[in-house]
């Protein structure tokens, strides 16, 4: 009995993984660049949703649609200052470089505006828990919930992506910006688009990140940021339903090596678990292998 | 030929670069250089840090007889803490709780007529950044630090402050291994003695048979503290059915350590961490179902001030701290109201520790007479005899007295929270 | 053609020795006359540190081509391999130095051969799934160290796993690594002349190595990979002898580091990935593959957020600010155009030709 329960505590924890993950595959698959600033939009995203929810007292849905917006503001502002100028710079680890400096302005801006101290998020989720086995076994409302935005961002960004227009443009601006420019694809544009789409996510997970773990600190969304890369890297880096299958599995082995193996051991399980799998498989769980050309 | 070109545009960019840095850096430093200077030529090869407190004033550097009272010098004191990074909340109580005391000392004519100037510098919590603020400090001529906030760093600038020779009070270093050299002491409990006051606590009141503890086995605080829990736990009527860790890096989700002590039975849950984990722990345990008793001890002061937290779910917790914010005498009411109006947050622990601090220091240069015109190793040397002859009432206890060693006696207090406050258990 | 290069080269190197000699004396003679501020004077081994640290990941990130966010993990690994040494033989070896040096190898050989076991199965990953593979390593080794306990008593040595009651030690027991408290009362045997000392032997090491027949087959495997196989290049023998050569210098500025503190503990700020990324910082804002330009970018780094401690509570902002602006400057291309329109016509009016 306990095994299940640690299992669906394992696909709890898993789930908030996995939609953090969406958003920097969703970056990464485009703009092929690590956003390492992803995290922390998604604890400005918190942070907007507590002052306008739980501070100011406006409906959730409101605080929800703010901070989807200044999210996404915040990544078009980023993407514009920060990444844009170095996008052809003759290494890909000079925007990473900034993408850390910006993850630093940010994390150090929310101090001096929000103070250090941590503020209990209340829980915006209003779906109630189910419970099986005479409550021995308990799926909380932020689990179902978030499991199943998980399902229909990736449903809705698989769709975007390959259905509408400018979803084909993003595919050909990943492929070859070059050859897409003399397409007529506006790259910049596009780019600008992803980095959009990637913070509206962000928002959305900083929600939800919050809501399943209620508390809130100007360094809240670093730690689930590096292990939503972990995930995302386990599920194959840039693609979109390996993120999903990342974060959950990757939420499965911590929990359970926590339960079975050790505690205090929890972080190195999770790594070597990731490096046999990429041993095995280079690309991870659902990445492409890619020919290389001679 | 290109790519050359390149580089060496990249070098002379580097070197602009630099020159920028230097810039600053002849600014940043260009004060304390001169400060030093001065020292130097004033006393020759004498001790540094002893010169450099001198330099300041233009009296005779050797005269210690020197009167402080009303000579228009002031004590110099420092404090460091981390002030940005995870652990800032601690830092910043620090910081605001040494300010708070000072500037009322100062308003109330200062220490003997004798002023205090002030100076608190970040360490992000890293022992190594702990020290470049210690020397910050040592450079802007600090007599007294205190600080630092955390264990491994008060460890870390204790070594340097020894070799200088200068009065360290830490206000919540808590490892034994902060006061280890004789010029430091502290003002909170030591971890051994938090982790067996508890355990004989729990044992002797019988509030418990089966003892579960959660506890964050990558911080120096938190590991030392169960370390000596289980150590005592031995003696003790109760047994621990479980103890589970959790690290720095994986403090979101407690359901296994939880789950765990649920399995094994545990009515008590002891908790040896910081209030931020803990009030996830509560949440957490609160939407399983379960409920045993919660234990803590001062790290987990503060639980009710966490913005927005539903104190409902701390109904009950206890915890054995020197401080609470909610307590009833008049020295925590004025306290905890003035800090509010000061820096609008509810002070914790770590602040009322730094404000206990100053006082503490107030009433040991009260007592052994130090002038702010003697060298830092004179001020150093009598204020470490005069702390073991003082008796201090503050804020995290009363009538706090100390061992040579650096150790303070005082009572910790049993606290419940009852009603969303806390309330002394008799 | 071929002569004029190699000499090229020599100069190159000759500069940047000068530079950290240069450096050395000017300090000395700061310190000797007085004219340093405690501050800068504490802050002169970690510089060492750092500069270490920027050279030797370079050899990976610059030379080799291979991202690494693991670099931490093996300074990690030479401090504590060097701080348990040096805290064992305390009073065992009286002179200083001997120990210190002991504990320099040691560290350096240790973190080398873990970075050899890491690099064998690990380098043939690339790009970003190597790059996260050495973060996870790194995280590896700061969660062992953390919960490693060794004390030592008339016995001998103690280890364990789970804390430091289950050592057994006897009553003159010493717990020399106590977990997440790490290792207290290391002696401050580092100093800034042997810090010179190190840089100058890492130079050595690195600079000797990219300009020999083996440096050239690693920049080659840079370069194009496949290209380099079909001429019958080793590939694995190099990547692994530039990532191991790499992890043993960053295990002796981890020795260096241990030395200069005296309590020792892994924590997320010191041995986590966020070192590692501050390091890859300086090697990339330095310029990837450029020697100096990690020295240089090191020691502003370091001294960036201590000059910044004026601001006091803005201080991290700004130096965020500073740091996205620089890379901007450094890396943007448009910015290098303006730059190069600029002193390219100052270097057409001084010498008439390029």
């Amino acid at each position: 009995m306990s095994f299940i329960s640690y299992l669906i505590n394992g696909i709890s924890l898993g789930s908030v993984y996995a939609i953090i993950a969406l958003g920097y595959t969703m970056v990464y698959g485009i703009a092929k660049m690590l956003n390492f600033a992803h995290g922390d939009v998604i604890m400005v995203g918190g942070f907007t949703i507590f002052f306008a929810v739980s501070m100011q007292g406006l409906p959730s849905m409101v605080g929800i649609l703010l901070a989807v917006v200044l999210c996404t503001l915040l990544g078009i502002t980023i993407e514009y200052i920060a990444y844009r100028p170095l996008r052809q710079a003759a290494s890909s680890l000079a925007v990473l470089i900034t993408a850390i400096g910006v993850s630093y302005f940010l994390q150090n801006m929310a101090l001096l505006i929000f103070g250090a101290n941590t503020k209990a998020f209340t829980s915006v989720v209003t779906v109630p828990a189910i419970k099986l086995a005479e409550g021995q076994i308990m799926i909380s409302g932020e689990t179902i919930v978030t499991i199943i935005s998980c399902i229909i961002i990736m449903a809705g960004l698989t769709l975007f992506i390959n259905k509408t227009k400018a979803g084909q443009a993003m595919l050909a601006v990943s492929e070859d910006k070059g050859a897409a420019q003399l397409m007529g694809i506006n790259v910049n544009g596009t780019i600008s688009l992803t980095f959009a789409i990637g913070s509206a996510l962000a928002a959305i997970a900083g929600m939800l990140l919050c809501s399943a773990y209620p508390s809130l600190t100007p360094y809240t969304g670093s730690m689930p940021g590096i292990k939503a890369f972990v995930a995302a890297v386990f599920g194959g880096i840039g693609s979109i339903p390996g993120a999903l299958i990342g974060g959950i599995v990757l939420g499965i082995i911590e929990i359970l090596g926590k339960a079975y193996i050790s505690s205090q051991m929890a972080d190195a399980i999770v790594f070597l678990v990731l490096i046999i799998v990429l041993l095995v498989k280079p690309t991870g769980i659902l990445g492409k292998k890619i020919q290389e050309k001679v | 030929m290109k790519k050359k070109v390149v580089s060496l545009l990249l070098a002379a960019s580097m070197v602009s670069a630099m020159l920028a840095g230097c810039g600053n850096s002849g600014s940043g430093s260009s004060d304390a250089g001169t400060e030093n200077a001065g020292a130097e030529t004033e006393a020759g090869d004498a001790d540094a840090a002893q010169t450099e407190t001198d330099a300041e004033e233009n009296v005779d550097a050797e005269s210690e007889a020197a009167p402080a009272e009303g000579s228009g010098e002031a004590y110099k004191i420092g404090a460091i803490g981390p002030a940005t990074g995870g652990a800032a909340v601690y830092g910043i109580a620090v910081q605001n709780g040494a300010d708070l005391a000072i500037k009322e000392i100062n308003e109330a004519g200062g220490i003997n007529g004798v002023m205090i100037e002030y100076n608190f510098q970040d360490d992000e919590c890293d022992n190594e950044k702990s020290v470049n603020a210690y020397n910050t400090l040592k450079d802007w001529g600090m007599q007294i630090l205190v600080g630092s906030t955390t264990s491994g760093c008060s460890i870390a600038v204790s070594a340097e402050s020894a070799n200088d020779n200068l009065f360290q009070l830490t206000p919540s270093g808590s490892s034994v291994d902060c006061i280890k050299n004789d010029n430091v002491f502290q003002v909170c409990f030591t971890d051994p003695n938090q982790g067996i006051g508890a355990a004989q606590y729990i044992g002797s009141n019988g509030v418990a048979e089966k003892v579960a503890v959660i506890y964050d086995s990558s911080d120096v605080y938190s590991s030392g503290i169960y370390e000596k829990f289980a150590g005592e736990a031995a003696n003790q009527p109760f047994e621990i059915v479980s103890s589970e860790a959790f690290t720095a890096d994986n403090k979101t989700d407690f359901s296994v350590q939880l789950q765990k002590a649920k399995d094994a039975g545990a009515e008590l849950i002891f908790l040896p961490i910081y209030y931020t984990e803990a009030s996830l722990i509560l949440t957490q345990a609160n939407s399983m179902g379960y409920e045993p008793k919660f234990f803590g001890c001062d790290g987990l002061d503060g639980i009710l001030n966490v913005e927005n937290f539903d104190t409902a779910l701390a109904e009950g917790v206890m915890l054995l701290t020197p401080f609470a914010a909610d307590a009833e005498d008049e020295a925590t009411k004025s306290f905890v109201s003035a800090y509010e109006a000061a820096y609008g947050d509810t002070p914790n622990q770590f602040a009322a520790d730094a404000y206990d601090a100053v006082y503490i220091i107030k009433a040991a240069i009260e007592q052994s007479g130090v002038a702010p015109t003697d060298s830092v190793s004179d001020i150093c040397d009598k204020l470490k005899a005069a702390m073991t002859e003082i008796s201090v009432d503050g804020l995290t206890g009363e009538a706090m007295s100390w061992e040579a060693s650096g150790a303070v006696n005082k009572a910790p207090k049993a606290m419940e929270i009852v009603n969303g406050n806390y309330s002394l258990i008799q | 053609m071929k002569r004029l290069k190699l000499s090229k080269n020599v100069k190159d190197n000759l500069i940047t020795y000068g530079i950290v000699i240069l450096a050395y004396v000017f300090m000395q003679i700061m310190i000797n006359t007085g004219h340093i501020s405690s501050l800068l004077q504490g802050l002169l081994v970690p510089l060492c540190v750092y500069v270490i640290l920027a050279v030797s990941l370079n050899l990976t990130v610059g030379i080799l081509g291979e991202l690494s966010l693991g670099h931490a993990g093996f300074m990690c690994v030479g401090a504590f391999a060097g701080a348990f040494f040096s805290r064992y033989m305390e009073n065992i070896i009286e002179v200083s130095l001997l120990r210190f040096v002991i504990a320099i190898i040691i560290g350096a050989l240790s973190a080398g051969i873990i970075g050899f076991l890491i690099g064998m199965p690990v380098l043939r990953l690339r790009g970003d799934y190597l790059a996260i593979v050495t973060l996870a390593f790194g995280e590896i080794i700061k969660n062992i160290i953390n919960v490693l306990y060794i004390g030592k008593d008339s016995n001998g040595l103690h280890f364990s796993m789970k804390d430091s009651m289950s050592l057994g030690l006897l009553e003159d027991g010493d717990v020399i690594i106590n977990g997440a408290q790490g290792i207290t009362g290391t002696p401050k045997d580092a100093t800034f002349t042997i810090g010179i000392v190190l840089i100058i032997i890492t130079l050595v090491i690195v600079l000797n190595l990219i300009h020999s027949r083996d440096g050239r087959a690693i920049m080659s495997i840079r370069d194009n990979l496949i290209a380099a196989e079909s001429i019958g290049i080793n590939i694995t023998k190099y990547k692994l002898m530039a990532f191991s050569v790499s992890a043993a210098l960053a295990g002796m500025a981890g020795v260096l580091y241990s030395h200069n503190l005296s309590s020792l503990m892994a924590t997320p700020k010191n041995f986590g990935y966020n070192m590692s990324i501050m390091i890859l910082v300086f090697v990339v804002l330095g310029g990837i593959g450029n020697i100096r330009g990690s020295i240089i970018s090191a020691v502003i780094l370091t001294l960036l957020p201590e000059l910044l401690r004026g601001l006091s509570n803005y201080r991290m902002l700004i130096y965020s600010i500073i740091l996205i602006v620089m890379m901007l400057f450094n890396w943007s291309p448009k910015l290098i155009n303006l730059r190069k329109k600029y002193s390219l016509r100052r270097l057409f009016q001084k010498t008439g030709e390029v």
